[in-house]
């Protein structure tokens, strides 16, 4: 059984995963992006850029997926996330408080407005998105172990 | 600096917390030293918090510069830093116990990640002002700790923070439900202008429904006896420290500090209310011994007289009366620390002999000279001997039921005290007097650092009792009592404040 799963789905899955892995890692970040613009944000853009790579994972097997993105990584870019986002918090108090929006605001409904926002949202993907797939990686291995006994 | 230092108390404790998750794996002394050092910068702001709430009154601080009831404020009053004192203490007491216990632990790096995340949920649900911020940090300092009780991931360690789990999310539930009902019924979320807008005539239906939803949640966090049944499974399974930070601060932050917060500075309190308090605090107070009495496994039995000194600090507090309050809040200081204490000292027996069994020790005192000093400095604690702190806090509480002509509870306080000094004179007879049986002939004391920190705990324990004489009790005690008592100048105190 585990053997089926390290080699993947079939070539139909596969191809359809080759052809829309691409677009769905996109899609998550244009929500990501415009997250102070439209609906969306850091967190649901975080979690479409992780179901991408689970989708590689489900079709390819978790080989094809870790190589692109080992979980040392993952563990760094969570730790990573998080701290970027204290340390936007902490970068108010430059202006007296904290979580102060520091920046110059810009235009509304423009792609590069709305101060410290952007740069939040960017801190909340990588930690959600990080964190998603690897409590994904966990319960993958996890099973594998189970099975093995 | 003022009140720029109210949002560092969680700030510090989180970044030490993911600085630790991004570079505790690969260098081994990093946590260590994190950990500790940043417990000690947090026992430091805490002091320097008591220092400037006597000084200036209550301070609020508006994040992001955003004022309520849009934005989310910090409020750093008399029982927001009584509490944080306790806390970081504890949680200072406890990381540097940690450095040599947790040695014998794989990913300790995991642990103090953990560890610091819970220390800034609690460290949160005390300084803030908002109602769903409150509910978060609890979440963040639960789901922490839920991790941290199966960090052994032994069989039972993962049934007890299965079962930990479970109960404590339906806790959540009902404290979520009870802040969607009063969001409904308010259009804010802000403490103090939820106080401000529910009116007791218009919203009599909705505050009986969500005084009760608070008390079910709130009382499943604080363990109070009739949602007690987590507790004596989760805190003996999660290694000795956390058993320490479990029982000695998580259940009082989580648990009675936000229930009083929100009952008596948020809804209000009723005559009513305090009464099903003063009947729960009572039933903790005894059941919780009579079900330690015949433990003989000594982290349980630690447990359920948690069960037992809570009800105190509940019946204390309930009473309503000045007297009563300040006894509560005192006892609820003095027990976190020698709670701790013994916590540690289970734990110091259990990194020696690789026991919780009390039939299995004994004469330990020969072996280990500071771990049985310590235990019996605690045991004397919180059985009510005098001159340690216990025995203060214990006498006032029953003082004020007496002044409070409730005559039957002053006397089942007794009661549970003398039931209290009966089992832990079981305890100190089978864990450390009598004959050295020959299987602990080899043993040694523990490593310094655990030493340490009992000795600091044992030591507050000894002269507690002095934070109750005047010149130290003004800026402390008094302080957080005097917010429970004018409690209906909280919502109007922090709007002026932010203004």
């Amino acid at each position: 059984m585990s053997k089926e799963h390290d080699r993947g789905m079939s070539v139909i899955v596969k191809t359809v995963t080759r052809l829309t892995v691409g677009l769905i890692l996109l899609y998550g970040i244009y929500i990501l992006s415009h997250g102070h613009v439209s609906p969306g944000g850091g967190f649901a853009g975080g979690v479409i850029i992780a179901l991408s790579f689970i989708h590689l994972m489900l079709a390819y097997g978790k080989e094809a997926a870790l190589k692109r993105i080992p979980s040392q990584a993952l563990s760094f870019f969570e730790g990573f996330g998080a701290i970027m986002f204290l340390a936007i918090a902490l970068l108010g108090f430059t202006g007296g408080y904290f979580f102060l929006n520091f920046l110059p605001k810009g235009e509304p409904f423009k792609l590069f407005s709305a101060g410290i926002i952007p740069l939040c949202n960017i801190a909340i993907s990588l930690k959600v998105g990080a964190g998603l797939f690897a409590i994904f990686i966990a319960l993958v291995l996890l099973k594998f172990e189970g099975e093995n006994k | 600096m003022g009140a720029n230092v109210i949002p560092l108390f969680v700030v510090v404790s989180l970044s030490g917390a993911f600085l630790i998750s991004l570079f505790g794996r690969k260098l081994k002394w990093f946590p260590d030293l994190i950990g500790s050092a940043f417990t000690a910068l947090l026992l430091l702001l805490s002091l320097y918090a008591v220092k400037i709430v006597a000084e200036a009154g209550t301070l609020v601080y508006s994040a992001g510069s955003w004022k309520p009831p849009v934005g989310i404020v910090f409020v750093l009053d008399g029982l927001s830093s009584f509490m944080l004192v306790t806390v970081n203490l504890v949680a200072f007491c406890v990381a540097m116990f940690s450095i040599n216990y947790m040695a014998k632990y794989t990913s300790k790096w995991k642990f103090y990640t953990l560890f610091l995340l819970m220390l800034a949920g609690m460290n949160g649900v005390l300084i803030t002002g908002d109602i769903f911020n409150l509910f978060v940090f609890l979440e963040i300092a639960s789901v922490a700790s839920y991790a941290l009780v199966a960090f052994g991931t032994e069989r039972h360690e993962l049934e007890a923070a299965f079962k930990y789990a479970v109960m404590s999310t339906v806790g959540s539930l009902f404290i979520l439900l009870g802040i969607v009902f009063l969001y409904s019924a308010t259009s804010t979320l802000s403490m103090a202008d939820i106080a401000l807008s529910l009116s007791p005539g218009k919203h009599s239906g909705i505050l009986m429904l969500v005084s009760i939803l608070f008390l079910m949640g709130f009382g499943l966090k604080a363990a109070l006896v009739p949602f007690h049944a987590w507790l004596p499974d989760a805190h003996p399974s999660a290694p000795a420290p956390i058993s320490a930070m479990l029982s000695g601060v998580l259940i009082k932050s989580l648990g009675i500090y936000s229930l009083c917060r929100i009952i008596f500075c948020v809804l209000g309190v009723s005559s009513q209310l305090l009464s099903i308090l003063m009947v729960l605090g009572t039933l903790s107070m005894l059941i919780g011994v009579f079900l330690a009495i015949g433990q003989w496994d000594l982290k349980r039995l630690l447990a359920y007289h948690s069960i037992s000194q809570i009800g105190y600090v509940i019946l204390g507090i309930s009473l309503g009366t000045p007297l009563g309050i300040i006894g509560g809040l005192f006892h609820l200081f003095n027990h976190s620390i020698f709670k701790s204490l013994l916590f540690l000292n289970s734990g110091a027996i259990e990194y020696t002999t690789g026991t919780r069994d009390l039939k299995k020790m004994g004469g330990l005192s020969e072996k280990m000279p500071i771990t049985s000093t310590t235990a019996l400095t605690a045991a004397m604690s919180i059985s009510g001997i005098p001159p340690f702190n216990g025995f203060w806090s214990k006498l006032l509480i029953i003082i004020a039921c007496v002044q409070a002509a409730k005559y039957w509870y002053g006397f089942w306080a007794v009661l549970a005290s003398i039931l209290t000094l009966a089992s832990f004179t079981k305890v100190m007879k089978y864990a450390f007097f009598g004959n050295l049986k020959s299987q602990w002939a080899m043993i040694k004391e523990v490593p310094v650092f655990m030493k340490l920190s009992m000795i600091i705990l044992a030591v507050i324990c000894v002269f507690g009792g002095l934070l109750f004489f005047p010149g130290l009790r003004e800026p402390f005690l008094l302080k957080a009592s005097g917010v429970l008592l004018d409690a209906k100048t909280y919502a109007s105190t922090v709007i002026r404040l932010v203004q």
